[in-house]
Parts: structure tokens; sequence; C-alpha cells
């Protein structure tokens, strides 16, 4: 009788840990094949892979700079656009929409949905409509007034970093803002009633006393979003131009690590697409360096949410 | 230690050097008591004495809790039930136990909560769960109030129906013993009044053994009463004789409300 | 100050609409009964539909559920219910890694283990792909939603000498179910609008497929990116009517979730 009840109990914790053991696994054999299968690229270049600037499949040269910068870059625009705007909407929401909280659900609600638009409508849209706006409204202007600036300098392109930048920008924004709120969420009621109790306006209690507490877990949704950015793919490739280059002029079209493997890969043998998987080795590690910082950070904010 | 004829009379449960720990700190040591078969017996003591955790190791649900660790013997009709031949679960089965917090299963209905221990294990024949569901239900005092409701949801009653349910459900699966945590601290006294009603009922078939922080309470429907003090045993005895010739100066002092 | 705030707010829902906007007012003269049911033709000739691309989605999410549903659950149970273990930290840590990783890179994956060896584009392969996704989705949801549940109903549940896997399943998951099938759906849905997965390992078709492992097979979304691409004006509209379409099954299983997942929370039933 004890055996036979204990049996269920083992069964199912084994295969319960086995499901566990399978997410170990799956991560672990990611990481091995795509160094296996950059092997030959790796022993080719060496170091210098990543500091190379040419990308040429004819003369089987190939260097990963151009990628990574543009990766980075339009990540950073991305950021440094989204990022404000997502701490405002989850300032707003959390701190003064308290008495209206219907109104704060729904738009919670509306910034939700921006999340679940699929990555290739957004380029879509990036592509047929927005990158052409972009160009006409925003670069042109830019340039002609500011272009002596080399951020503005150069010829504009509807399809540039900066057009995947704002794109970017629109999609990361989901994520920073439930990230935000759920930190702005989680800092103690006492901490504002202290400040109010010293007779400080809804403005300065936010800036002095809940942002600051705050602090590490708003800077988790940044390194959260600044993930998702880097590994966007269909968005990006669709509006960034695809054009090989290392330039510091944002309305200039470039090309990203990511819409690199999207757009080369099927044609690539040998050499060629053993320096494509070691791309996309870059990404899984600049990937899994971003998400494990971010996971750090916002570990704490999480721990408030488990068991009663 | 201080009993009454304590080597002499028998009993259904009983510890024996029973110590259990939370990771390094003891929270109840060396504990030598008896709970005599078809009796009432309170265990009380001032918040943090060790009764919930003692109460806990009699049906082995303290050992669940992670890095808890129990040493130390409770004896079921004279077989250990720490031993690694005993299978905890069924155990379990004979020991049954009420919380302190009414707990129905929120996904099964009233009918579904009494018969849980039975229908969960496996019993399908529906004639006996249904005698089964009516004789628990009749035997905690709640059959009268939800015969023509049986199957709607359990948390749909009061917290003082919830928690007969609650004990209706534990009779169902025909324990021995019925271990209660402080079953009445969550409830008005009205309902606390019936479920003290019930335990005079079910002390004739039942070996009861209730943590209570209400000294009345034990005063009103115990037998027998131990007294607990930083997790040792500081007295224990016939309920009258400990609550009016106490041997021990401070269950003297807790009685007469010196400490809380 | 406030005035900052609510311009945060305004400019992040004006591109919701305009998306939505422009969807629907771009999708709907490409939606017809031919456009749902037909084959895709070349971009000069009319009467060309994506009625495989619409079966190649529903079938490789359809398996990618079927992969990991009881993987995901799995792990998710096990983050929960042994919560103190090392494997559990571990694994759910690098769970959380996985949710927010490249999809491109897990195709690349799928891609070398699945199509080298088999030599094949394959709806499984696709399917393979999106299941790696939703795996951690899954994970996460079912760790949180079972976390939920108080402590007090597994005491309640051991307590009447219930072994601690039917406790597990029939008390524990019980109670939480309403979240783990929100967290399902929502990885469904999530699978339904993924692009990059599918590059390396469906590809594109144009016809239906007879075979699950040896064939290219057709979706949705990679046929938004082919057609919104091109250089066609008609294949542009297509690839805005698929838009619709993919919107249209999406806005559903959002709703199934919102609505449908309220009404069982009153049912009380046991299985």
């Amino acid at each position: 009788m004890a055996s036979k009840l204990l049996r269920g109990d083992t069964i199912a914790t084994i295969g319960f840990a086995a499901a566990a053991l399978f997410i170990i696994g799956l991560l672990t054999a990611l990481a091995v094949e795509l160094f296996s299968g950059s092997a030959t690229s790796i022993s080719k270049f060496g170091i210098g892979f990543l500091s190379g600037t040419t990308w040429n499949p004819d003369h089987e040269v190939f260097g990963a700079l151009p990628f990574i910068y543009g990766t980075l870059l339009t990540s950073a625009i991305a950021i440094v656009i989204g990022l404000p705007i997502s701490i405002g909407i989850a300032v707003f929401i959390s701190e003064r929409l308290n008495g209206h909280l219907g109104i704060g659900y729904g738009l919670g609600t509306l910034v939700d949905l921006l999340a679940a638009v699929p990555s290739v409508i957004y380029g879509l849209w990036g592509l047929l409509i927005f990158a052409p706006l972009l160009r006409d409204y925003v670069e042109i202007p830019l340039n002609k007034s500011l272009g002596f600036f080399p951020l503005f300098g150069g010829t504009p392109y509807a399809t540039s970093f900066f057009t995947a930048g704002v794109v970017l920008a629109i999609m990361i924004i989901p994520t920073m803002t439930a990230v935000s709120r759920d930190v702005l969420r989680a800092v103690p009621n006492s901490q504002r009633e202290a400040m109010y109790s010293l007779g400080a306006t809804d403005w300065e209690v936010t800036q002095k006393s809940v942002l600051p507490y705050a602090r590490s877990g708003i800077f988790g949704a940044f390194i959260l979003g600044l993930g998702r950015a880097v590994g966007e793919t269909m968005a990006v490739t669709m509006v960034i131009g695809n054009a090989v280059r290392i330039s510091p002029n944002l309305f200039t079209a470039g090309y990203s690590l990511s819409s690199l493997i999207a757009n080369e890969f099927g044609e690539a043998t040998g050499l060629y697409r053993s320096s494509i998987i070691e791309i996309a080795l870059i990404l899984f590690f600049i990937a899994l360096i971003v998400n494990i910082f971010a996971r750090l950070l916002l570990w704490r904010v999480s721990r408030g949410k488990t068991r009663n | 230690m201080i009993h009454e004829n304590f080597e002499a009379f028998p009993a259904k449960l009983e510890t024996r050097n029973l110590t259990a720990l939370y990771g390094k700190v003891e929270e109840i040591n060396r504990i030598n008591l008896k709970f005599p078969e078809n009796r009432v017996t309170a265990i009380m003591g001032p918040s943090g004495c060790g009764k919930s955790t003692l109460i806990r190791c009699l049906n082995r649900i303290h050992e669940l809790t992670p890095r808890a660790k129990v040493q130390g013997e409770v004896i079921l009709d004279g077989v250990d039930i720490y031993s690694s031949k005993i299978d905890p679960v069924a155990i379990r089965r004979r020991i049954g136990m009420v919380f302190q917090k009414p707990n129905p299963f929120p996904t099964m209905s009233i009918y579904d909560n009494a018969v849980a221990g039975l229908k969960l294990n496996g019993v399908r024949d529906k004639k006996r769960l249904n005698e089964l569901a009516e004789r628990s239900l009749r035997m905690a005092f709640l059959w009268d109030e939800v015969k023509n409701d049986l199957k709607k949801a359990g948390t749909n009653l009061s917290g003082g129906q919830q928690q007969r349910l609650c004990i209706a459900r534990t009779l169902a699966v025909q324990p021995e013993v019925i271990l209660m945590d402080e079953p009445c601290s969550a409830l008005d006294p009205i309902a606390t009044a019936k479920i003290e009603e019930s335990i005079a009922m079910l002390k004739k078939n039942f070996t009861i053994v209730i943590v209570t922080h209400n000294m009345q309470q034990a005063a009103r429907i115990s037998d027998y009463t131990a007294f607990m003090y930083l997790g040792k045993l500081e007295e224990f005895g016939e309920t009258a004789k400990v609550f009016e010739a106490p041997k021990s100066e401070l269950t003297e002092k807790y009685i007469t409300g010196k400490f809380g | 100050m406030s005035i900052l705030l609510v311009v945060a707010v305004v400019l992040a829902v004006i591109p919701l609409i305009y998306i939505l906007g422009d969807v629907i007012i771009r999708g709907v003269p490409a939606i017809s009964l031919t456009f749902l049911t037909h084959l895709p033709t070349g971009p000069t000739f009319s009467g060309g539909g994506i009625a495989n691309t619409i079966a190649g989605t529903f079938t490789m999410v359809g398996i990618a559920t079927l992969i990991a549903i009881p993987i995901g659950v799995g792990a998710g149970i096990f983050f929960s219910e042994w919560s103190g273990n090392k494997l559990s930290t571990v694994s759910s840590f690098m769970n959380d890694v996985l949710t927010g990783f490249p999809s491109m890179v897990i195709g690349l994956f799928v891609f070398i283990i699945l199509v080298l060896t088999t030599k094949h584009f394959s709806a499984f392969a696709g399917a393979v792909a999106l299941s790696f996704i939703m795996i951690p989705i899954i994970g996460r949801t079912t760790d949180e939603s079972l976390k939920l549940v108080p402590t007090t109903l597994r005491e309640a549940s051991m307590a009447l000498g219930i072994p601690r896997w039917k406790t597990i399943l029939r008390v524990v998951v019980s109670t939480g179910k309403n979240g783990l099938i929100t967290g399902i759906v929502l990885a469904i849905a999530r699978a339904t609008g993924e692009t990059s997965p599918l590059l390396l390992t469906a590809a594109t078709g144009t016809h239906f497929i007879t075979n699950l492992f040896n064939q290219p097979t057709g979706s949705m979304t990679i046929l938004i990116y082919q057609y919104g691409t091109s250089p066609y004006a008609s294949w542009q509209t297509q690839a805005w009517g698929t838009a619709l379409v993919l919107i249209l099954i999406m806005l559903a299983l959002n709703i199934i979730v919102r609505f449908g997942i309220g009404r069982n929370l009153s049912e009380a039933r046991m299985d």
C-alpha cells in the first residue's frame, strides 16, 4: 500500500523535473549548436571578426562590426525615445490616476494591445506608410536645417537607422511600461505619504520620492526593453534599409545582426554560413547578457508577487 | 513537566521526546504528551509557545514545510508514525486536521468538498459517497442548512458554515483522531458556539486535539488541558484541575491573565 | 509637469490607432471569399488567395501548442511546487531568460537541428521552432498562477491523506486553472504572430501541404513579409488583407481569454 502511493509521487516528480531539465537543455543546446556552427568562421577570423567592417560573400571576407553597430544604434534610439514615454505613462497610470482606476485599466489595456501587434505588421506599416512619412516630415527638415551635425547629415532615406529606431521604440514601449508600472506599484505608500506630509506637490513626490526608490526597477525595465530591441527581427529588417555601413548619419540605411540572418541565410553555405551563425552567436550573447542583467535587477520586484 | 498520574492511563495518541526544528531554530523541545481516546485534549499557551507546531507534527504536516525537521516519536495505537516503514499519506487518513482559517476547495461544490478526501482517492461508489456525505455533514451540524444546495460552490457559505464544511470533509474520511488548529479563531461567537457543540458530540467517536488561545473555550469543551510555554510542555492534566489548581506558577500566571 | 505625462500617453496611443486603422482601411479591400479560399497566384493575376497560409499557420501553431503545453505546464508546476529546489531555481531563471530571446536565433537553431539533418523545410520544423517560443511563456504564467494558490489548500488536501501528485493536479492546478489557460492562450497568440522562426524552418509555400515533415509550408506571417516587401501593388494589398485576418484572429483569442475564462470562475464542479 505504501509503495503504491509513493510510486505516483515519484513518477510525477520525475515528470515535472524532466520538463524543467528540458528548458536547461534547450538553452544549452542552443549555445552548443551556435558554437559548433560558427567554428569554421571563428577559426578563420578570430577576434578580428568583431571589429571587421567588411562583409563580402564573393571574396569570403566577413566582419561583424557594421551589424553590431546597427543593432546597438537602433536600440539606443529606441530607448532614448521609448523610455521617457514609458516612464511617463507608468507614472500617469500609477501615480496620477489613483481615483480613476477604470481609465487606468483601459489605458493599460491599450498599451498592452501595442504589444500584441505582430512584428511583421509593424514592419509592413513601417515600410509602406511610416517610413516615407518620417522621411518627409522629420528626416528631410532636420537634414536641411541641422545637416552640419553628423547625426542629421548625409542623404535621408525612408528606410534608415532612425526609422528602425522609432518603430522599435513603439514596439518596446508596452514592455517597459508594464514593468515600470509594476515597479512603481511596489513602492510602499509610506514613501509617498511621508513626502506629502512635508507639503510636497504631486510632481515633487514623484520626482524626489517615488522615482528614486524605484530606480533599480526602472533600470531593469530599461534593460528589458533593450533586450527586446536587440532581438527584434522582422520590423527592423523591413525598415532599416539593409545596407552594410557604419555611419553616424541616423537617416541613412543600415543593417542589424538579426536582419542579416533573416536576409542572407537562405543562400549561404560553407564559410559564409558559418559566419552568419557566428553573427547569431554574437546576438545570442548580447541577448543573454542583457536578459540576465534585467532579471537580476527585477528579481526584487518580482519577489513581491510570490506565494502568500 | 508536571503531570497527573501520567504513566497510568492509556492513550490513543502520544508523543515521546518530540522535538521540531525549522532550520536550526527549535520550535518545540522534547514534548511528552498523551491524548486519551474519545476525549478532547486542549493545547493552550501564549503566542509563539509552539502549540501550532506541535499539532502539525501529529499528522506529519509540519515536515511539508521546507527546512522543517522532526525528531522523537509520535505513537498512534502503539506504532510510531514517524518510523520509516510508515507511509505519511496513510497516517493522514487516520489523523485528520481542521485549520485555523476555513479552507474549502474553491473549485468544488459543497458535496464535492465534503467527499473530496474520498473522491480524490479513487472512491467511485455513488451510494457510498452519498451516504458518507450526508453522515459527515450531519455530524458537523451542517446538513440541514445545505441539504438542498449541495451542488452550489463551497465558497458561497458563511465563514462558520465553511468551517463546518471543512469539519465534514475531515469526518468523511473516517479518521480516528481529529486535530483542530484554533478552528474558531476566525469566527464569530455564534458560529463558534455551533462548532463547540459539534465537538462535544464528536468526541464520542473520535479522539480530539484542539489548539486554542481562548482559555474559556479550553475550559468549556476539553477534558484534558496541556499548557505550553516557549516550546516546552509546562503542565498537563484534567482540565478542571489545571484551571482550578494549577501545579505550575507559569500556568497560574497565564490563566489569571498576567501574560498573553 | 502633468502635461508632459499626458503627451507621453498620447504619443503611445497614436501609433496604435494609426496602425490598426491602416490595417483595416487597406486590408478590407483585399478581403473576399476568393481571398480566403483560393491559393496564391502571381502578382499580375487576379483571383489569388491565402488559403494555404491560413491552413499552414493553424497547423503549425496547433502542433506547437501540443508540444508546448506538457513541457511548459510541467516546468511551471516544478517551479511553483518545488520552488526551493536548486534545479527549479536554475531552470526558472533560464526560463525567464528564454522568454525575451530573439526568435530569429531560435529559428536558426531549429534550422540546424531539424532542417539541415532532414534536408527538408517542413511544417514540423516550423512547429518545433514556435513551440520553443511558447514553452517559456507557458512555464512562467503557469508558475505565477500556481504560486497564487494559497498554501493552506495544499495542506488541507495533504491532511486528508491525498498524495502529493494528486494534490498538485486535482487541487492546485484545478484552482489555478484560469491563469494557466490564460497563459496558454497568450502563448498561442504570440506564436500566431511570429515570423522569423518560420523563415528558416517552414519557409514559404503556395499549396496546401500533404506531408508535415518534408514540405515547405506557407504561413500568414511569412506571406505578409514576402508580399509586403515586394514591388507589386496587388501583392501589397494582399499583405494588408492578410494582416487584417491575422489581427482578427488575435483579437478573437484575446476575447476568449477575457470573457471565456471569467465565466468559468463561477462553475463549481469536479472533473
